[in-house]
């Protein structure tokens, strides 16, 4: 083949590529998917992908998108780097997206000001900046269901029942294993305040990136400091090496704790040593619900999804499913609002501020049960739910408390304080201009 | 002078205090110390062999690593697995000499240093092709590698000794003793030696550079694999080990690019110097002085000793 014809041939196939590549047409609405699939926090970014990815995958095979209109998914790889992800947001706001999920505080919290130039909502589940919970504040930002705040509130809490009572923590001392990163050090000031009201006493253990590892020393130090608890703030290969570095260090599994990212593979990597670790969650775990079923057989089975058959209902998977049913909650009730199929971000964004998830609406979806309710509006971008305490039992997550209501008085005081100083610190801040729906 | 108090008497009393801490921070210390002194050694054979710094030694360490565990979950028994595993990286090295540095021959060197970055990238990526993302686990029992810990009551108090790493600084220290005496005893050693002392001089007397290429990016495709081993069945396989690796730049600029005894010293100084300064000054700057505790080590003996505890005194002709 000579190599005029060679070239004709790969600018034909260019072409026909071109032609293949999504099409953001009236009929459809864009999604991009911020995804990690890639580097050292692969091992938690890639179910969450999959379950976020295969839900609203499902709804287009199923129901052909939601409202009639089809969700054109895209996945932008970001490796849990900062300037991956800015890079990511940047390539994909020229083409509508109606939402963007940046799946990292560090991504987040560049693209809260950039959001309300662009019109762009956040939805940074359960993560990011925690006093984006304001509606009033960030009108473009949503966080659902709980901020860090709230979660360690919840811990803390648990931790002081345990103990009999909030009172009885005087004296005690809470060790804090955390990614030394922005997400890692986000709780640490109602921490700090904790220790103050309640009298204990926080001792820190900084995890570097580059050491999620090698955490042999903060363990040793753990030896030396004797904390009578210690709570993990961890993500990616950090929570893995940290459950086995506590089995190995002789940590009792039954006093540590972590915030809601921890895996199955992360507790399984501790093999029988792990039994007893207890982290949160608000959602199921496993695959028997009729949504998750659906997407068995509508994703997974025809071999559209990226995750392996048996992974598809373990908790960070079902995780994904959970972000993806807000997106897809959000886009729903914008048509609703609107009357408009083909929704933009300034509907979603009017979307999320009423969502309703209430136990009806998720039986509807083939969820029921799945999680508890959630009711978002203009002043409240988060919901501060509640969420329950699970054990590792050596071989899968098992629920151990009732919901444990986050400590709302000493969050609220936080949030307000952090929402007012960020405001500040970020000289002409705009004051919200949205106009707030009636059911909002 | 409290902070005076602090620095220079307050952690010596308290390793006076509590001498059973000190034993297991020693001990924890020395581990890292030869599992930082094996991903060194990897640096140093090719160092010595072509004057590159190789910079994918990290991501060999997870791809090797990788291999191992990957073949395994497809099937294939444990220890054909392991032999695989070597076959591999003794194909990596024939294509690296072919592919990388064959054609680059008689370049500068940084040119041949950016090309080990190329390498590291272009790894990277088959290895998430290939293996996927996700960190695995290392197939420790498959191995028959040792488990447990024995607990022993000492200075009136307790050291823990993890079975795994009593056998990761036995291994380790086994395949040092081996290289050793295979550079030093044996007839490829010598040639390798003679390749390290000058190129010229020792294609004059028919010693083919690239078969030496080859012997030693296979020879540090094994170390790789060992220390992914070892550091795998320790804390997981992912690719955030490869960054592990980077500890060995300190390791190499104490001990020397070019000796075997320096890159064990100073894996050792560096192991227990970055585990004693976290332990006992850390909690001064609240914690975290691991992370560049090596780097300022290496650092003050820059300063004194550009060369390294063991390396050659360059002296070039301005």
């Amino acid at each position: 083949m000579s190599f005029h014809k060679l070239s004709l041939k790969l600018v034909a196939a260019t072409l026909l590529a071109g032609t293949a590549l999504p099409a953001f047409a009236q009929d459809s609405v864009y999604v991009p998917l911020f995804t990690y699939r890639t580097g050292p926090f692969a091992g938690s970014g890639t179910p969450i992908a999959d379950g976020m990815h295969d839900y609203l995958r499902m709804l287009n095979e199923r129901d052909g998108g939601i409202g009639g209109v089809k969700l054109v998914l895209e996945e932008c790889e970001t490796g849990y780097d900062t300037k991956k992800g800015v890079e990511c947001y940047e390539s994909v706001k020229g083409k509508n997206p109606v939402v963007v999920n940046p799946w990292s505080t560090g991504i987040t919290l560049p693209l809260i000001p950039r959001a309300s130039v662009d019109k762009i909502p956040i939805l940074s589940m359960a993560y990011g900046l925690s006093a984006s919970a304001r509606g009033d504040i960030f009108p473009w930002v949503f966080n659902p269901p709980a901020t860090y705040w709230d979660g360690l509130s919840m811990i803390v809490k648990y931790i002081g029942e345990k103990e009999g009572g909030l009172d009885k923590l005087k004296g005690k001392k809470i060790g804090f294993l955390h990614l030394d990163a922005s997400f890692g050090k986000e709780p640490l000031p109602l921490l700090q305040e904790l220790a103050k009201q309640y009298g204990f006493e926080v001792a820190l253990y900084p995890v570097a990136a580059q050491d999620m590892q090698n955490q042999s020393s903060q363990w040793l130090s753990a030896r030396r400091d004797r904390p009578d608890y210690m709570i993990m703030w961890g993500w990616g290969s950090m929570n893995g090496a940290a459950i086995k570095e506590a089995v190995r260090s002789g940590y009792p599994m039954d006093k540590f704790y972590s915030v809601w990212w921890p895996g199955e593979d992360d507790a399984r990597s501790g093999g029988a040593g792990a039994k007893g670790f207890k982290m949160l969650n608000w959602h199921a775990v496993g695959a028997n619900f009729p949504a998750i079923q659906d997407i068995q057989k509508h994703v997974v089975d025809k071999g559209l999804s990226k995750a392996p058959k048996d992974k598809v209902g373990e908790l960070l998977y079902n995780r994904g499913v959970y972000n993806s049913l807000l997106i897809a909650e959000g886009i729903a009730t914008a048509q609703k609002l609107t009357g408009k199929k083909a929704v933009t971000g300034e509907d979603v964004r009017r979307g999320m501020e009423n969502i309703k998830l209430d136990p009806a609406r998720l039986k509807e979806l083939g969820l029921e049960g799945f999680t508890d309710q959630l009711v978002l509006s203009c002043a409240d971008h988060n919901g501060h739910r509640a969420a329950f305490m699970q054990e590792w039992d050596g071989t899968k997550w098992v629920k151990i408390s009732n919901p444990i209501e986050p400590m709302t008085e000493q969050v609220r005081g936080q949030l307000e304080a952090a929402a007012k100083d960020y405001s500040e610190k970020n000289a002409g801040w705009p004051k919200r201009t949205e106009a707030c729906d009636k059911a909002s | 002078m409290d902070i005076l108090y602090k620095v220079f008497i307050e952690p010596f009393v308290f390793m006076g205090e509590a001498p059973d801490l000190l034993i297991q921070t020693l001990w924890e210390g020395l581990v890292s110390g030869v599992l930082y002194a094996l991903i060194a050694l990897g640096f140093v054979l090719i160092f010595k062999a072509s004057g590159v710094f190789n910079f994918a030694q990290g991501i060999m360490v997870v791809f090797s690593a990788l291999t191992l565990v990957g073949l395994y979950e497809k099937g294939v028994p444990a220890f054909l697995a392991l032999i695989l595993a070597v076959l591999v990286m003794l194909v990596l090295a024939i294509v690296v000499e072919r592919v990388v540095l064959r054609p680059l021959v008689n370049q500068p060197d940084i040119i041949l240093f950016m090309a080990t970055f190329g390498l590291t990238y272009f790894l990277i990526g088959f290895g998430e092709l290939i293996f996927g993302g996700n960190p695995k686990e290392m197939i420790t029992d498959a191995l028959f590698l040792p488990q447990g810990t024995t607990e022993l009551d000492m200075l009136g108090g307790m050291v823990r000794f993890q079975h795994l790493d009593i056998a990761a600084a036995v291994i380790a220290s086994i395949m040092i003793a081996l290289l050793a005496v295979f550079f030093s005893k044996t007839r490829v050693g010598r040639a390798l030696r003679a390749v390290a002392d000058s190129h010229k001089a020792a294609l004059s007397v028919g010693i083919s550079l690239n078969q030496i290429w080859v012997i030693v990016w296979f020879a540090a495709g094994i170390v790789a694999l060992v220390a992914g081993i070892m550091w795998g069945a320790r804390s997981g396989v992912s690719f955030s080990l490869q960054v592990i690796a980077l500890k060995a730049l300190p390791v190499l600029i104490l001990g020397g690019f070019t000796s075997i005894p320096g890159a064990i010293i100073g894996g050792l100084i560096i192991g227990i110097g970055e585990k004693l300064g976290e332990f006992y000054w850390g909690p001064l700057v609240g914690g975290g002085v691991e992370t560049w505790l090596a780097y300022v080590i290496a650092l003050l003996f820059l300063l004194y000793r550009p060369q390294g505890l063991f390396g050659e005194k360059i002296i070039e002709r301005i």
